[in-house]
C-alpha cells in the first residue's frame, strides 16, 4: 500500500503523483512509440482507430462525464469536423489550417447547440441533441452541391509542411500525438478553476451558481470544447476512412460514442481511452466468437445486440465502467489481504435540498 | 445606510403568499438570526436573497446597492450561503469543494489554463494557501483528500460551512447550521459561528431552530410566522414576546 505524504502544494497539482506512475506511463509511452515496429499492419490500423475514438471519447467525457450534460448528437460534431476537413483539403488548404478550422467550426456549432442546453436537463437535453443529430445528417444528405450527398466525399493523404503522411506509420504518429495533446489539455483544464467549475455544475447546479459560477457561460464553454475535440476526431476519422458519407454520422454512431463514455467509466479520462479501445476491439471479438456460433445467427444483427447487452450490463453491475473495475482490482492487490467488498459500495446519499429549479 | 437590508420583500407561489412584506436590516459584524415555525418562509427568504427565484415585491440592498441579476452575481458581491440539506459536490474531494468556493477569486483565463502556464500554477498554489486557512480553522485537514460521497453528515455540514468561508464573503447566510448535528457538533458549530463573527469579521445571517444556539450566538433575532414578521429584538426579548409564544404554542382561548 502506498501512502503519499504531502508536504508541498505542488504535489496536489503535478501530473504524476509518484514514481510508479512515471514508470508505468513511461513504459506505455515507449510501447506506443515503438508500436509500428512491433505489431502487424492490421493492429496498427486498429491503434489508429483507438486514438481517433479516444479523442472523440475525451471530448464527450468532458461534456457528459465532467459537466453532467448528456449528448446524443455527438456524431453531428464528428460530421462537422470530417466534412470541414474534406472540403478544405479539396480546396487546397494546408492540414494545419483545415484541422484548426474543423475544431473551430465544430466549437461554433457546439455553442449553438449548447444554447438550448442552458434550459434543458437530462432526458430533454438528450432529445434536443438527438434532434440536432438528425438535422445535421439531413443537411449533409440534401446539400449535395457542398457535401456530395449520398455519394460522399473522398479524401487524400495528409500533407504537413510539404511532408506527405501516406504511410500508416506516419498517420499513426499523428493520431497518437493529437491524442496525447488532447489528454494533456484536458488534465490541465481539470486541475484548474474551469475544470472545477464543470465538476461543480455536474454535482449541483444550485450550489455551483451560489459559489459564483456562471452556469450559462460554463455550460456553453463545455459544449464548445467538447465539440472542438470531437471535430478534431472527425477530421482524423475522415482521413483514416478516406471516404465519408452521411450514413457514417447517424444516431447509431452517437450512441456508440455515448457507449465509450459509459463503458469506459463516467468521470475519468482513463475511461474515455479504455472505452474507445473496447469499442474498437469488440467487433473483432465478436467475429472471433462467431466461429463457435450456429450459422443461423447473422453477424450484422449480432453486433448491435452484444453492444446493447454490454451497455446494460455495465450500467447495472459496474456503473464506474472499466476504469472503476480497474481501480477495484488495483485496490485489491494494494491492500491485500484486507480488501472488503464494501470499499467501493455507493454510499447512501443524504437528502438533498428540494430541486430549486 | 445599513450594511444589508431587505425592504418589503414578498413572494407569491400561485395562491400561496410565502413571504409577505418582510423588512429587516443587518448591521456589519453582527449575527442576525431568523426563527419561526416550519413553513414560516425562512428558507424562502434565503432563496430570494440568493436570487434563486425572483421576488414578487420588494428589494434587497447590500452595501447600499441593490442585489440583482443571476445567483452567481450574488456570490460575486461577497454573499455566500449554506443549504439546509447540504448541497456539496459529491464526487469531488473536500479540497476541490473548497477550491470551488474560491471561484470568485479566480485570476486565470481559459487559454492559460489549457496550457497550464506557470501563472496558473502560481495561482493554484495561492488558492490552496487561502483554502488551508479554512481547513485549519474548521479542523478539516484529516479529510482534505477524501471524496465527499463517503463522509458522515456532521463532517459534510462543516465542509459546507468551509466552502462558504472559502469564498471570503462579507456576509454569510447559514441555513439551519445545526440541523442533524448531535449536541457536541452543535457546540462546535456555535463556537465556529462566534469565530466567524469575531475573528474573521464576517457578518452572519442565519436561520435556526435550536434556541440554545440562537441565544448563544445571535445579537438580534427576527421571528416570522406565515411569511410575516411578528417580532424583532434580542434573543430574550423575542423568546418572551407574546406573538412568538403564540406562534409556537398556539394561542390561549
Amino acid at each position: 500500500m502506498r501512502f503519499i505524504f504531502k508536504t508541498d502544494y505542488d504535489q496536489d497539482i503535478r501530473l504524476f503523483q509518484h514514481g510508479g506512475q512515471v514508470f508505468w506511463y513511461g513504459l506505455l509511452g515507449v510501447l506506443l512509440l515503438a508500436a509500428p515496429y512491433l505489431v502487424s499492419g492490421y493492429v496498427l490500423s486498429q491503434l489508429q482507430f483507438i486514438c481517433i475514438y479516444s479523442i472523440v471519447g475525451l471530448g464527450l467525457m468532458l461534456l457528459t462525464g465532467y459537466t453532467g450534460q448528456i449528448s446524443l448528437g455527438h456524431a453531428a460534431f464528428l460530421a462537422v469536423g470530417a466534412y470541414t476537413e474534406a472540403l478544405l483539403q479539396a480546396a487546397g488548404m494546408p492540414f494545419v489550417v483545415s484541422l484548426t478550422s474543423a475544431a473551430l467550426l465544430s466549437a461554433a456549432v457546439g455553442i449553438i447547440v449548447g444554447l438550448p442546453a442552458l434550459r434543458l436537463k437530462g432526458i430533454y437535453l438528450a432529445i434536443a441533441t438527438f434532434a440536432f443529430n438528425v438535422i445535421v445528417e439531413e443537411i449533409i444528405t440534401r446539400w449535395e452541391s457542398l457535401t456530395g450527398g449520398n455519394s460522399g466525399k473522398l479524401l487524400k493523404a495528409i500533407e504537413i509542411f510539404g511532408f506527405r503522411l501516406s504511410s500508416p506509420e506516419s498517420f499513426y504518429y499523428l493520431c497518437l500525438a493529437l491524442t496525447v495533446l488532447a489528454v494533456l489539455v484536458l488534465i490541465n483544464l481539470l486541475r484548474s478553476p474551469t475544470g472545477r467549475a464543470f465538476v461543480a455544475i455536474r454535482d449541483s447546479e444550485v450550489s455551483a451558481s451560489c459559489m459564483g459560477i456562471n452556469l450559462a457561460y460554463y455550460k456553453t464553454m463545455s459544449f464548445a470544447l467538447s465539440a472542438a475535440l470531437t471535430g478534431v476526431g472527425g477530421a482524423l476519422y475522415a482521413h483514416k476512412v478516406g471516404f465519408i458519407s452521411p450514413e457514417q454520422f447517424t444516431l447509431v454512431q452517437s450512441i456508440e460514442l455515448v457507449t465509450i463514455v459509459i463503458i469506459g467509466g463516467v468521470g475519468s479520462l482513463h475511461g474515455a481511452v479504455l472505452g474507445a479501445a473496447f469499442i474498437i476491439m469488440l467487433p473483432q471479438g465478436i467475429s472471433i466468437a462467431k466461429d463457435w456460433l450456429p450459422d443461423s445467427v447473422s453477424p450484422a444483427g449480432l453486433q448491435s445486440v452484444v453492444f446493447g447487452l454490454i451497455l446494460i450490463a455495465f450500467i447495472i453491475f459496474e456503473p464506474y465502467g472499466l476504469y472503476g473495475r480497474w481501480l477495484k482490482i488495483r485496490t485489491y492487490f494494494d491492500v491485500f489481504p484486507f480488501y472488503r467488498r464494501g470499499t467501493f459500495r455507493r454510499q447512501r446519499t443524504y437528502l438533498r435540498s428540494e430541486r430549486l429549479r | 445606510m445599513s450594511f444589508f437590508a431587505v425592504e418589503n420583500l414578498g413572494v407569491r407561489f400561485g395562491g400561496v403568499v410565502a413571504v409577505d412584506g418582510v423588512s429587516f436590516s443587518v448591521e456589519q459584524g453582527e449575527v442576525y438570526t431568523i426563527i419561526g415555525p416550519n413553513g414560516a418562509g425562512k428558507t424562502t427568504i434565503f432563496n430570494l436573497i440568493g436570487l434563486i427565484y425572483p421576488p414578487t415585491s420588494g428589494r434587497i440592498l447590500f452595501e447600499g446597492e441593490e442585489v440583482r441579476g443571476a445567483p452567481h452575481h450574488v456570490a460575486q458581491r461577497g454573499i455566500a450561503r449554506t443549504f439546509q440539506n447540504i448541497e456539496l459536490f459529491e464526487h469531488a474531494t473536500v479540497l476541490q469543494n473548497l477550491l470551488i468556493g474560491r471561484h470568485r477569486h479566480r485570476t486565470t483565463n481559459l487559454a492559460e489554463e489549457l496550457l497550464f502556464l506557470p501563472s496558473v500554477r502560481r495561482a493554484e498554489i495561492a488558492q490552496r494557501e487561502a483554502v488551508e486557512r479554512v481547513i485549519d480553522l474548521l479542523d478539516l485537514a484529516h479529510y482534505r483528500d477524501s471524496l465527499v460521497a463517503g463522509l458522515p453528515y456532521g463532517v459534510r455540514k462543516v465542509i459546507e460551512l468551509g466552502r462558504a468561508l472559502a469564498t471570503e464573503p462579507k456576509l454569510v447566510l447559514l441555513d439551519e447550521p445545526s440541523s442533524g448535528l448531535n449536541p457536541d457538533e452543535t457546540d462546535d458549530m456555535a463556537f465556529w459561528i462566534e469565530d466567524i463573527q469575531k475573528e474573521l469579521g464576517i457578518t452572519v445571517l442565519m436561520v435556526e431552530h435550536d434556541m440554545n444556539l440562537v441565544s448563544r450566538v445571535s445579537d438580534r433575532v427576527l421571528a416570522l410566522n406565515e411569511g410575516r414578521v411578528i417580532a424583532e429584538g434580542t434573543p430574550t426579548q423575542v423568546q418572551s414576546h407574546p406573538a412568538v409564544v403564540e406562534a409556537y404554542l398556539g394561542g390561549g382561548e
